[in-house]
């Protein structure tokens, strides 16, 4: 029995704080979160998952209607398996890797943006926005820490104390079907979308470029023969001079996209008068679909200055903008919000100072820009702004016919991959030699492994607190280690510890550590690993730190460091 | 690796011709079209990043210079 999560209606409900009025003032949550969307809610698990009570505040009472942001990313999905809902996600999403150009009706480039085995995720899989949203819902819903507030409209923002310190907090004016309350948090997180009202009422912006130029979505139901590929054309016979995106859904729904040009109507080009045609076009004069969802739009590459404002959160849309061609609206936005919740904690909790809330929105300022500028550049080659530009695009295409070097730079989008935060104040800059992509700041990659004799990945060891990965070859684990890892255990900061062992998982007899056998040598590969290699990993798992022989003294430094405590900057 | 701006054809003029001959009975569109697939065949060729810069920053001061220029009296040869 599937769910139609697109007609689901939650109800609204009186709340405490609106019986005992003033009640607000003595109590703030740790952490409000408003905008119910994947950000707000992925954020809103993620902090419940840490130990963090979370009230989730939405002005709405349904999920996302229409399908809206379809293409969700591995490391999405990497994430989605640490909240606990990467699998029902995979299920039911449409995994793909490969994408296909076409020129007019020739293939001109193929990419596969995951060509090696060995990784728990696919690349991508497309799956409606409902789902996406309703699924996480669901692991909301089990959290008991996690209270969801619907029908809950932020009208008014107030923040107290001085930022930065232990009396620092926000008041939210809440309108509700009853009227308005007060809603107090040390720390609020805006997840609540492009138009942010939150944004609006402390009068901040989100400044960048609007693209002229409009693209109409066709969402339509049909079974069809084509491959589970992302297939782009620039001016194809069916729809001359104008780009076209063909993509699966589950549900037998298909997404096409279809570039309209700045002079398209946009209330008559979603007319089914003038949709369905353009369909046909595409499928054939015979073709059997019906419409599931229609949309127009235009769109913008664009962010807040700042993300940060005093105890106020900005993650997501509210805080950044980019054209849909890349995948890099909702895909970052998860990896904000995954960014944010384990600092949030952190500060909550004591263990690190506020300051590691300004790295919050430093790195993800920086992935935002690395997002912008790769939509943007994406979007320069779909939409050329100036005549030369449109001439160098179809010389660009032309060549590509003949000519290999040519299809390189035909850029029908640059699909979401995680930033690698190389600048963040939280790493510890490499003392050691290393080769490879793990560098400090990078996102964890997957690799095989065996735990407790039973096939699974390295990524779901790692992360959620702060991991210690100790690669130990065909060795087992050395003294010098092992003083280290035991010095660790009765440390401040409670340190996971991962041992990956190329040799005999049995042999390794270091107690209180998750033994992950390297059947393949991938993970020792993909980390540049030798015996004796130690990694730290934060709790969003990126690289923290890495060296070639671990010792307690370094591991504490560059922990401090992670946790932005004094003396360490 | 620096753009070699220094004499380097090795038949400068046949290459002036030819290049020119590349217009041949094209209209305004046409030439543009392949002015540009030459700049992007040239430039895969030379790959370097730091030259391909350098290029672009000769090209675009040789035209940002030119107004400044224009009411200049200027030798019809050099």
């Amino acid at each position: 029995m599937s769910i139609n999560y697109q007609t689901l209606s939650f109800e609204y409900r009186p709340c405490r704080e609106q019986s005992t009025p003033g009640g607000a003032e003595q109590a703030a949550y740790p952490v409000i979160v408003v905008g119910a969307g994947p950000v707000g809610l992925a954020t809103a698990i993620d902090l419940a998952q840490q130990g963090v009570p979370v009230v989730l505040v939405d002005d709405d009472c349904s999920l996302s209607t229409g399908s809206r942001a379809i293409c969700f990313s591995k490391r999405s999905l990497d994430i989605f398996d640490r909240l606990g809902c990467g699998q029902r996600m995979v299920e039911k999403g449409i995994s793909w890797n490969v994408g296909k150009v076409f020129l007019k009706d020739e293939l001109v480039y193929t990419f596969n943006l995951q060509p090696e085995a060995g990784h728990s995720r696919p690349a991508f899989i497309n799956l409606q926005q409902y789902y996406v949203e309703g699924f996480l819902l669901e692991r909301a819903q089990e959290m008991p820490n996690l209270e969801i507030r619907w029908k809950s409209k932020v009208v008014g923002v107030q923040q107290n104390g001085t930022p930065g310190t232990h009396d620092a907090s926000v008041t939210l004016t809440v309108d509700t079907p009853d009227g308005e309350y007060a809603l107090r948090g040390r720390y609020v997180v805006a997840a609540d979308g492009s138009r942010s009202p939150i944004r609006n009422l402390m009068g901040l912006d989100s400044k960048g470029v609007t693209f002229k130029d409009r693209f109409l979505i066709a969402d339509v139901k049909m079974e069809a023969e084509f491959p589970t590929e992302r297939w782009f054309w620039f001016d194809p016979p069916f729809h001359p001079n104008q780009s076209v995106l063909l993509h699966r859904q589950p549900d037998n729904v298909w997404r096409i996209d279809f570039q309209l040009g700045w002079d398209a109507d946009p209330v008559l080009e979603k007319t089914p008068e003038r949709v369905i045609p353009r369909v046909r076009a595409l499928l054939g004069p015979d073709a059997k679909f019906e419409l599931e969802w229609v949309s127009v739009y235009t769109f913008s590459c664009l962010r807040m200055e700042r993300f940060r404002h005093g105890n106020v959160l900005f993650a997501g849309d509210s805080a950044h903008g980019v054209s849909p061609f890349g995948a890099r609206g909702a895909n970052s936005g998860v990896q904000d919000a995954e960014n944010l919740a384990w600092k949030l904690a952190m500060v909550l909790d004591g263990r690190a100072a506020d300051a590691l809330l300004d790295t919050y929105a430093s790195e993800r300022e920086f992935a935002a820009d690395e997002n912008i500028r790769n939509s943007t550049r994406s979007t320069d080659f779909i939409t050329p702004k100036s005549p030369v530009s449109r001439v160098f695009r179809d010389a660009v295409l032309k060549l590509s016919r003949h000519h290999p070097f040519a299809r390189q730079l035909a850029n029908s989008g640059r699909l979401s991959v995680p930033a690698v935060l190389r600048d963040s104040p939280l790493n510890t800059a490499d003392r050691d030699e290393f080769e490879g992509a793990m560098v400090p700041g990078a996102a964890c990659v997957d690799a095989p492994v065996q735990v407790a004799a039973q096939p699974a990945w390295l990524l779901r060891q790692l992360g959620q607190q702060f991991t210690g990965v100790l690669f130990c070859g065909e060795q087992g684990v050395d003294q010098s280690s092992q003083a280290a890892l035991d010095t660790w255990r009765a440390g401040p900061i409670p340190l996971k510890l991962v041992v990956v062992t190329r040799g005999d998982p049995q042999a390794v007899t270091s107690s209180a550590a998750q033994v992950a056998h390297d059947i393949e040598g991938l993970a020792h590969a993909r980390y540049d690993a030798k015996p004796g290699t130690f990694y730290l990993i934060r709790p969003d798992q990126h690289v923290c730190a890495r060296w070639r022989q671990l010792d307690a003294g370094d591991v504490g430094y560059a922990l401090k460091r992670a946790l932005c405590v004094e003396g360490t900057a | 690796m620096t753009l070699n701006t220094q004499p380097n054809l090795a038949r400068p003029d046949d290459f002036y011709e030819a290049l020119i001959d590349m217009h041949r009975d094209l209209d305004d569109a046409q030439s543009q079209s392949a002015n540009a697939q030459l700049i992007l065949l040239l430039a895969n060729h030379i790959g370097d990043h730091a030259t391909l810069l350098e290029a672009i920053r000769y090209a675009r001061e040789g035209v940002i210079d030119m107004p400044a220029r224009n009411g200049e009296a200027r030798p019809l040869a050099a």
